[in-house]
């Protein structure tokens, strides 16, 4: 297990921890594209190493969520506080800095095609100036906890669906961020490699205790993250024993571009809520 | 396909002005401050100004060739064959030689910027560098502008050069005139005037075909039918814009130079 990710020492991470405000805090957002109102009035808050599991029929706004809570896009209306720091109207310029602490896993991995997979993994480190020899160390590292080591050389096009998402989750946690922004991550793949993934966030969650947002259309996807954790010792994924739930992982349950269910795994699988039920049967 | 309201129409083109207008201001500006991505700007120029190389030299070459078989034939009836160097001077360094490379080069470089950041747009390539904290502008677009107006010039200047000895390739062995009397004349009829106003086109031409073409491809949406229209309208639209701003530049060179 790579030493720099296994003890996610980040001072972005410690700074988080000792603050007493919510990673991520969403007020009223409400954002119309064209004349379509896509999410409205979203009010949410994701405290520190907290897994959020964002679930809901596919145009339900999951993505559009995502792309806010990194800047990437403006709401209309409402405001989005991620580190105490409120960017909805904050500089593009200011951003870039603030997403220093963010690491995002795109829909479709997202991946520089013209780039090799170190440069793609190290790409934040180049722009930061980082010496060669301390980034290439940290690309290994990276790599490693993924498991794709070997394939530092190739180009993405080289790789398979899943091979490229797991760069992309390298890609994402070599700086280190306080907050991990997963958009479907296993949108796409076969069974067995959504599982592989779906490890990998366990495995980064448990490791870490990094606070992340997981965007997923697999309920089994969602369930084995609530019900496994990583075991250190083994360095294996493991049931939490006597059929426990990870108390960090809490459920949002998007429909129609509103909040559906705010709480935690118990409650969703508790409901009593119609809809839901049909949903999650 | 459905009518667009006029009302519709009307701000669609406006906000096209306004985001093309802050693109460009963006992309110049960026130069003037940190970081700036001097290994990229090479890699451009390497790509737009050595890469267009061969096109440019074989356009010019044969542009000249032409010119001087067409304009001898009509010099001809007027017993002013000798004055081929000096016709084939002037249109190329005025005119064809600018406005050709520019085109040449519109088709060549404005598609490939549209089509290659286009395709980093719909593969969600553009957010990405901007959640790892990389302005996609300081990037992509400004490097490939200041590479493309850089290197235009030089291409310009080789086109001319490469027409004004195409034009002589045919006079000498076609039209059987004096290869010292044809540089001569060329020489004689190129005035500062003319070449300052040959020089000053592909400074703008190079902006309307990296801007125009950087406008369209971060602007592309709808998957690969978008980006294939994002690198047709892109070669349509500098195309135009250089024939336009040649009109406008020629004419103000003119106001200023007197010919």
């Amino acid at each position: 297990m790579p030493a720099d990710i296994v003890s996610g020492n980040s001072t972005q991470t410690r700074q988080a921890a000792d603050s007493a405000e919510p990673i991520v805090v969403f007020e009223n957002v409400s954002i119309t594209f064209d004349i379509k109102p896509v999410l409205q009035n979203i009010s949410f808050t994701v405290r520190h190493g907290e897994t959020r599991i964002i679930l809901g029929p596919a145009g339900g706004g999951k993505s559009v969520l995502m792309k806010l809570a990194n800047g990437l896009i403006r709401p209309d209306s409402g405001t989005i506080r991620i580190f105490g720091q409120d960017i909805t109207h904050m500089r593009e310029s200011d951003l870039f800095k603030l997403r220093a602490r963010i690491g995002m896993v795109f829909q479709e991995s997202a991946l520089f095609d013209s780039l090799s997979v170190e440069d793609n993994v190290a790409y934040r480190l180049h722009e930061e100036h980082v010496p060669e020899e301390e980034a290439h160390r940290r690309v290994i590292e990276a790599l490693q906890f993924v498991e794709l080591e070997h394939t530092i050389n190739k180009f993405p096009p080289e790789l398979s669906g899943g091979m490229r998402r797991r760069v992309s989750i390298a890609r994402a946690i070599i700086a280190k961020p306080g907050l991990i922004l997963y958009d479907s991550p296993t949108g796409g793949l076969d069974p067995i490699t959504s599982t592989t993934i779906i490890d990998l966030v366990i495995k980064q969650r448990d490791v870490t205790h990094t606070t992340s947002l997981v965007i997923t259309h697999r309920l089994q996807d969602a369930f084995l993250l609530a019900r496994n954790r990583f075991n250190q010792q083994t360095g294996k994924i493991e049931p939490i024993p006597d059929g426990g739930i990870d108390d960090s992982t809490r459920f949002l349950v998007l429909n129609e571009g509103k909040i559906f269910f705010d709480g935690t795994t118990r409650e969703l699988v508790n409901t009593t809520d119609p809809w839901l039920k049909e949903y999650l049967s | 396909m459905p009518f667009v309201s006029p009302e519709n129409f009307a701000k669609q083109t406006v906000a096209s002005i306004q985001g093309y207008s802050i693109l460009c201001w963006r992309a110049m500006a960026n130069l003037f401050s940190r970081p700036i991505y001097w290994a990229d700007i090479y890699t451009q120029m390497d790509s737009i100004g050595v890469g267009s190389t061969p096109i440019i030299v074989l356009t010019g070459f044969f542009t000249g060739c032409v010119l001087a078989l067409q304009s001898a034939t009509s010099l001809q009836e007027f017993g002013s064959v000798n004055l081929t160097g000096n016709l084939v001077a002037l249109s190329m360094v005025k005119e064809l030689g600018p406005v050709l490379t520019g085109l040449m080069v519109s088709g060549r470089n404005s598609s490939g910027m549209a089509s290659e950041i286009g395709s980093m747009k719909v593969t969600e390539q553009i957010d990405a560098m901007r959640a790892l904290g990389t302005d996609p502008l300081r990037k992509l677009v400004t490097p490939r502008l200041y590479a493309t107006v850089f290197m235009l010039f030089f291409l310009t200047i080789l086109s001319d050069a490469f027409g004004i000895a195409g034009g002589a390739l045919v006079s000498v062995t076609i039209m059987g005139l004096n290869a010292s009397s044809y540089f001569h004349n060329s020489y004689r009829a190129l005035h500062y005037g003319d070449v300052v106003q040959g020089l000053v086109k592909p400074l703008f031409s190079g902006f309307i075909i990296a801007t125009v073409g950087c406008y369209f491809g971060m602007n592309t949406k709808g998957g690969t039918q978008g980006v294939g229209k994002s690198t047709t309208q892109a070669v349509v639209v500098s195309s135009i814009f250089i024939i336009i701003v040649d009109l406008i530049v020629t004419r103000a060179m003119i106001g200023i130079f007197g010919r």
